[in-house]
């Protein structure tokens, strides 16, 4: 199953330990993982479901296309990672 | 009811008590945090407050213990965008967004309404809780009206309800003001909505618009406590007072030093009796002459003190946002908070201010403690 991650920085809020959840696109594997934990569904996912403005995530290091269905497909033994989406200084 | 008020800042929440000499920071909350506003419930002494996480969204937490402890509650959420949306009237050219930016207002329900809560946001979107903050639900009537497409944002990207009143002789007669979209009342609780506020003027809009109730960029509405009737604003335009709920509004002209800021404080008891703390219209947005003043009228508008003793007289540049001024349950204390970061209260109705700190985070928010 995939493996997901969350940024440090998201810990002080709401506990997001690394997990296996099971998934075949970013939304599902999401989803799987808020399944348990639905206090971080809304620090990550807004309020229409899409990935937050400044929120960023990557699969096998490479950054996701699809923001707002988050339809990207994510291969049995990935790994996602959910971070902070740096922009500006 | 203790001396007590508490502080949104951009780096936290604070909490100010009136000791035996002099008002002090008694205890600091979400500290490194973003805290846009905080409200506290006079019917059961809860505190809410509203944090902006940038990353992370918008978020409430709510504390019945003084602060003490805190405990997460939902954020109010809009509901799914219609596949195919497309807005009718959209100003701006651009079609309103469907998810929270800000918490901009939070006002509890009436005396008899244990539970109901009343929070204003940006984009627009007006919600209702029935259990203190643990649900929210879009109010639909105001947000399907077809005018509520017009709405445009006043310096913000996106329009926001910023102040609710809830009548105290009647919790379902509520008035709310949105920058920009004038001032809107319910008296069914929300089920319907008309907008009111004839006679506010924006002078910034073309002459035929310029009485458009629907451009009108209020900064803030207060009502009076003891006189529900009587309302005042502080509009991007000037000082306007309402004898009728908001109904109409008379622009009150040639107050000096400006007319021009964000924030008002009406009396509780006295409807003729307000506070405002003026800037530069309206740009630059800094105190007229670099000095730091309050003005007060007692008599509706017809005259004002400008009130100074205690407060920087040279070289300030101190900006006080809309929701940063309060008035106590008394009337006679008053507190405010500024963009630099500095504090000040009166224990004498403005005569006099005592400074509480001039090196707090820019402040957002000031809310004293009052009975229910």
């Amino acid at each position: 199953m995939p493996i997901v991650r969350f940024t440090q920085n998201i810990q002080r809020h709401v506990a997001c330990p690394t997990r296996e959840v099971a998934g075949i696109t970013v939304r599902s594997v999401l989803e799987a993982y808020f399944a348990d934990n639905a206090q971080a569904r809304g620090y990550v996912l807004d309020d229409q479901g899409s990935l937050r403005k400044h929120m960023a995530a990557f699969i096998d290091g490479q950054q996701i296309r699809d923001r707002e269905r988050l339809s990207d497909e994510v291969a049995p033994k990935a790994v996602v990672d959910v971070v902070q989406a740096l922009s500006g200084g | 009811m203790p001396a007590r008020f508490h502080v949104a800042t951009r780096k936290g929440l604070f909490t100010v008590e009136r000791g035996a000499a002099r008002w002090s920071i008694a205890r600091t909350h979400f500290l490194g945090d973003n805290c846009t506003l905080v409200l506290h419930d006079p019917r059961d002494g809860g505190l809410i407050a509203a944090l902006d996480h940038g990353h992370f969204g918008v978020k409430l937490h709510h504390s019945r213990d003084q602060g003490a402890t805190w405990k997460e509650i939902a954020a109010p959420a809009y509901p799914p965008k219609p596949e195919g949306y497309v807005p009718k009237m959209p100003a701006q050219g651009l079609p309103a967004e469907w998810s929270l930016k800000l918490v901009w207002a939070l006002a509890a329900g009436g005396a008899k309404e244990p539970g109901v809560l009343w929070c204003g946001t940006q984009p627009g979107g007006l919600f209702r809780s029935e259990d203190g903050g643990e649900s929210w639900s879009l109010n639909r009537a105001l947000w399907d009206d077809p005018r509520r497409e017009e709405w445009m944002g006043g310096g913000a990207d996106s329009p926001g309800i910023h102040s609710i009143c809830v009548d105290p002789r009647d919790a379902k007669h509520v008035v709310i003001a949105v920058s920009c979209g004038g001032v809107w009342g319910t008296r069914d609780g929300g089920r319907s909505w008309a907008i009111a506020g004839r006679g506010l003027r924006a002078e910034f809009m073309p002459p035929e618009r310029q009485f458009d109730q629907n451009v009108q960029d209020v900064h803030l509405v207060v009502q009076c406590k003891a006189q529900p009737d009587a309302i005042w604003a502080q509009h991007h335009n000037g000082i306007f007072r309402s004898g009728d709920a908001g109904e109409t509004f008379t622009e009150i002209s040639g107050v000096k030093p400006s007319v021009f800021g964000f924030a008002v404080a009406v009396h509780p008891r006295e409807p003729g009796t307000a506070w405002f703390v003026p800037a530069i219209k309206d740009e630059k947005r800094y105190p007229v002459d670099g000095r730091l003043v309050v003005t007060r009228t007692r008599d509706a508008g017809r005259s004002f003190d400008i009130l100074s003793h205690g407060l920087p007289q040279e070289q300030a540049y101190d900006l006080v946002y809309r929701h940063a001024l309060d008035v106590d349950a008394t009337g006679d204390r008053l507190a405010f908070g500024s963009t630099t970061g500095s504090l000040w209260v009166s224990d004498d109705a403005g005569d006099s201010w005592q400074t509480v700190s001039l090196n707090l985070p820019p402040v957002y928010a000031v809310r004293f403690e009052k009975d229910g």
